[in-house]
């Protein structure tokens, strides 16, 4: 491949969104040919967006098709994007969910369907902006650039409390940014830089004058950005609200791709620019992220609405992403990052077959269901794929990552890895639990008995992810081969760090 | 001899006029206004004389752009052409235009007399350059003067409802105290260095001792300009002014005639070095942000809210006046630009969904406004998104350099009020969107279509804001070559 694609590839994936979005804009208002222009958009973007897997170096640490331009001279800004094996996996996770957030909108968006559709073009773009970005300023501004789609999507098209769910995540986030970028402008203000790369190497060789004083609170200014998007156990608050009321491709996003920003945040930033700072934290964070598994397993139990269910269980899944990242062992962070991947996939997965469910039947209550197996039967065999993939079943995409981080915490603190494999079981409970009372049994309520079964759209949306779910599962080397290196790279520091403490 | 050399000194040379050149070309199409007002019919005056004017301050926007060839002092030291000057006059003509602009159609739906209200704007225009690039205390009262007197009758232009006269005359009486202010200050600054020369100023107060009346003339100043910008404590008439005043009037007179009292400001403060500036600054930015910001989350009038906003926002603008000088001043100068941009831009959409009488202006009538008119809900949407601070709109860039400025010169504590404000603000700005987008309307109001003005005026706007987002490069570094050449 030419080097000039591949400098531009990342501009490419991330802007040809926003271009559609854009044409869309001066499309008329055709409800039809607007749905068959995104998905042509975004399936155009996802075969793009293949490029970088195929010609990414393996085994070679650092980031990969950069490009690195000046923006603005004065503050000194640059447009520096790049990636490495996580944030790769994590565009590509991105540009697969959204042809799959098309079709599964086809029908369920029949108002402003215009609208929709360029929200969905933009956030895509935000979102990949957000993982690609290797300067704060870049990284800050797509970070931002996320809310106000998702915060519209969910307000416009969500059902019943849309408004306050939309204000909600919106204010939530909003708040809990401010923090970061006033830490970024504290290391501005010292360094001169927004140049993630540069920054860090300043602060590893101590250049940044006042860190030691600054450091602790500039990691918390980063963390709780993160910790709200995740959500980290006290500020989940938001995300069953965010997710009940949010339409299905809003959902698949959100619990997809959208949380993983935080997660990925935590990994890039508060890893990569505060070492020490991570591992003198880290007991208390371990600590939140395991309340977050077993509380969110909990919760998830006693829900009697499905989506709600589904979002505490992200809840509880992030948890383990979180407890691996601060197990700084390189099983826990390649397994953090693999269930990044997996639950984007899987849960996704089950959003839009809430969602298939949702527009059936227009209520989400588990009571209101019962017996479905009989008349859907396909639409049963998809749940139950997803579900067991979601549980951890060994040889589908659940149980690597699962297994990977519990593992590494383990190492880290034994106590924590029993404590964290409990929430493995909790998963089967719940989601089990609920697969039973709604598929299982006799129909109990008369309409169901007529609920026409999956049809040929529903199932184009869900083959991708089941396919997905499985590949993952029987060959995860493949995706982590390429997530290894990058995962090194981040640890190298702390290898030193205990060397160091070693050494005293 | 040496009379006659003196008689060429008391006569103004060509390049005298050059330095006012824009004021002379505003105030002469204020005139043709006037004059021609009472010649022509009423109905068909109202889009001529508006076009007059318009023309007017295109005008005076070339003359800036010419004069700005010749930088210099003029009438005897008492206004100086820089690039600094330039600034403020560029945005004083940009923001006349648009809001003329904008006008055109609010004239002809309020059925208000269009002479005198476009000849008023002008003759604004003319004292709101002036207090830019004059460099001497009396001067620079005059022309504050002559902006303060504009803008007092063009807010009780809505003259069949009582709340405009009302908010006319509140403003005029807060608004002549706040002068008398001012002129003290003046007058005890002049007693305490023997000159109304900002520069001389500058130089005695730089040369070591300073006393005390200094600081009581600094401090009386700061109380006059304070109020014209709408600084906390000195707030409390804006909301009720804004509430009452026409729509384009309040886009006029909460950014043009607050640029250009910033442009004194900063001359005050930076240029004469006024002393106790950061002390004084600290408190009235932080009780501005925090005053507004909380008084606009109960409002449900969308002028009163901005009118809260724009206190919240002078309060973000005064954190770069204590902020060093080569940081704070081009800080300060962007903002000026991009809140004016943003400004102009949300009260030509609200005067334009007013409607006859400004009927429409609380936020219920904003219900649905995504869907009755997509096009004018996703301008204001992009406006108060950049009022918020959200990137790659002029609002983001405009806090970014305050805050960072303000953090370069060790002002932590400041930057953490401002930063906690943006993140309330964020709340009330985004009811208006959630309002706008996510409730339905409740009664069919109907919504005349954008006539072509107003989207000029919005498309200008919205131009400057984004640009000021995307590329604020150009504007910030011409900003810094003026703090640099300050600095010299």
């Amino acid at each position: 491949m030419s080097t000039g694609l591949d400098n531009s590839m990342l501009t490419l994936v991330t802007f040809i969104p926003l271009a559609g979005a854009l044409l869309l804009v001066v499309f008329p208002r055709r409800d039809r040919d607007i749905r068959v222009f995104a998905l042509v958009v975004s399936l155009l973007e996802f075969v793009l967006s293949l490029h970088l897997p195929v010609h990414f170096q393996r085994g070679q640490a650092g980031f990969q098709y950069e490009v690195n331009n000046l923006w603005i001279s004065n503050p000194n800004i640059h447009y520096h994007m790049g990636v490495d094996g996580v944030s790769m996996w994590l565009v590509v996770l991105t540009t697969f969910l959204t042809p799959l957030c098309v079709l599964i909108s086809w029908k369920s968006i029949h108002e402003r369907v215009k609208e929709f559709f360029i929200l969905l073009l933009v956030l895509q773009t935000a979102l990949i902006g957000v993982f690609v970005a290797l300067d704060l300023f870049l990284f800050y501004f797509f970070w931002e650039a996320t809310l106000i789609p998702m915060a519209l999507l969910i307000g416009i098209y969500g059902h019943g409390r849309r408004i306050y769910a939309a204000v909600k995540f919106f204010l939530y986030t909003m708040v809990a940014s401010m923090f970061m970028l006033a830490a970024i402008l504290w290391l501005y203000a010292k360094t001169g830089t927004f140049d993630f790369v540069s920054i860090q190497s300043a602060i590893h060789n101590g250049q940044v004058e006042n860190f030691a004083g600054a450091a602790t609170w500039l990691f918390l200014g980063f963390f709780i950005a993160f910790a709200v998007k995740v959500p980290v156990f006290p500020f989940h608050t938001w995300l069953p609200d965010a997710h009940v009321e949010a339409p299905t491709a809003g959902s698949v996003l959100l619990a997809g791709v959208l949380l993983k920003m935080g997660t990925y945040g935590m990994l890039r930033f508060n890893l990569g620019l505060f070492p020490e700072q991570s591992r003198a934290n880290a007991w208390w964070v371990m600590i939140l992220a395991l309340i977050g598994i077993v509380y969110g397993a909990l919760v998830a139990l006693v829900q009697p609405n499905m989506k709600k269910l589904i979002a505490y269980s992200s809840i509880s899944h992030l948890g383990f992403v979180v407890l691996g990242i601060f197990s700084f062992t390189q099983a826990g962070l390649d397994g953090a990052t693999f269930v990044m991947l997996a639950h984007g996939v899987s849960t996704g997965a089950l959003f839009m077959l809430a969602g298939i469910l949702y527009e059936r039947r227009h209520t989400y209550e588990i009571a209101e269901f019962g017996g479905l197996a009989s008349p859907m039967p396909v639409y049963a065999t998809f749940f139950l794929f997803i579900v067991l993939a979601s549980v951890g079943l060994p040889l589908l995409n659940g149980f690597i990552g699962e297994f990977l981080v519990l593992s590494g915490a383990f190492r880290d603190r034994a106590v924590y890895g029993i404590l964290g494999a409990t929430g493995v079981i909790w998963s089967a409970c719940y989601l089990l639990w609920m697969y039973q009372r709604v598929f299982y049994g006799k129909v109990t309520h008369e309409v169901n008995l007529s609920l026409p079964d999956l049809s040929g759209r529903e199932r184009a949306a869900l083959w991708p992810a089941a396919a997905a779910a499985l590949v993952m599962g029987v060959a995860p080397l493949l995706w982590l081969n390429a997530i290894d290196p990058a995962v090194q790279n981040v640890l190298a520091p702390f290898a030193q760090l205990a060397r160091k403490m070693v050494g005293r | 001899m040496n009379n006659a050399n003196d008689l060429t000194q008391l006569i103004p040379q060509a390049a005298d006029y050059v330095r006012i050149l824009p004021e002379i070309v505003l105030s002469i199409f204020g005139m043709i206004v006037m004059v021609l007002d009472p010649l022509m019919d009423e109905r068909r005056s109202q889009r001529t004389l508006g076009t007059i004017a318009l023309i007017g301050s295109l005008a005076a926007l070339a003359a800036t752009l010419f004069q700005g060839q010749y930088p210099g002092l003029g009438f005897w030291n008492m206004v100086r052409v820089d690039s600094f000057s330039v600034f403020f006059h560029f945005l004083v003509a940009a923001v006349t235009a648009v809001v003329i602009l904008t006008s055109y159609e609010y004239m002809a739906v309020q059925g208000i007399r269009a002479g005198e209200y476009y000849a008023l704007v002008l003759f604004g225009a003319v004292g709101m350059s002036l207090m830019s690039s004059a460099v001497e205390l009396v001067l620079i009262f005059i022309a504050l003067e002559i902006s303060s007197i504009s803008t007092y009758i063009l807010a009780g232009f809505r003259r069949e409802a009582a709340i405009s006269s009302e908010s006319s005359v509140k403003y005029f009486l807060l608004g002549s105290f706040a002068t008398a202010f001012f002129l003290y200050g003046v007058a005890l600054m002049f007693g305490a260095t023997g000159s109304t020369s900002i520069t001389v100023i500058g130089n005695v107060l730089r040369s070591g001792h300073i006393p005390v009346l200094a600081y009581v003339g600094i401090a009386l100043m700061f109380v006059g300009l304070g109020f014209k910008v709408a600084a906390a404590p000195f707030h409390v008439w804006t909301p009720d002014v804004y509430e009452g005043a026409p729509s384009p009037v309040v886009g006029f007179m909460s950014t043009a005639p607050k640029a250009a009292v910033f442009a004194v400001l900063l001359r005050i403060m930076f240029e004469a070095d006024a002393p106790g500036r950061v002390w004084l600054i600290w408190v009235v930015a932080a009780l501005s942000m925090t005053l507004g910001n909380i008084g606009a989350l109960v409002q449900d009038n969308v002028k009163r809210l901005l009118a809260y906003s724009s206190i919240a926002h002078a309060g973000y603008l005064l954190v770069a006046f204590a902020a060093l000088p080569n940081n704070g001043i081009p800080a300060a100068m962007f903002y000026t630009a991009s809140y004016a941009a943003m400004n102009v831009g949300a009260f030509a959409v609200i005067s334009h969904i007013g409607g006859k009488g400004e009927r429409y202006v609380t936020l219920e009538d904003y219900e649905g406004l995504g869907r009755r008119s997509p096009l004018l809900a996703a301008t204001l949407t992009i406006f108060l998104l950049s009022l918020i601070g959200i990137p790659i709109t002029g609002g983001f860039f405009a806090k970014f350099y305050v805050f960072s400025a303000a953090l370069q010169s060790n002002l932590v504590g400041l930057v953490i009020i401002g930063v906690l404000n943006s993140a309330v603000a964020s709340y009330y700005y985004l009811r208006v969107i959630v309002v706008m987008y996510m409730r339905e309307a409740r009664e069919e109001v109907p919504l005349p279509p954008i006539p072509v003005g107003l989207g000029t005026a919005l498309a200008i706007s919205l131009a400057a804001t984004i640009y000021l987002g995307v590329l604020p490069g150009r504007v910030l570094d011409y900003a810094a070559r003026t703090a640099a050449e300050w600095a010299r």
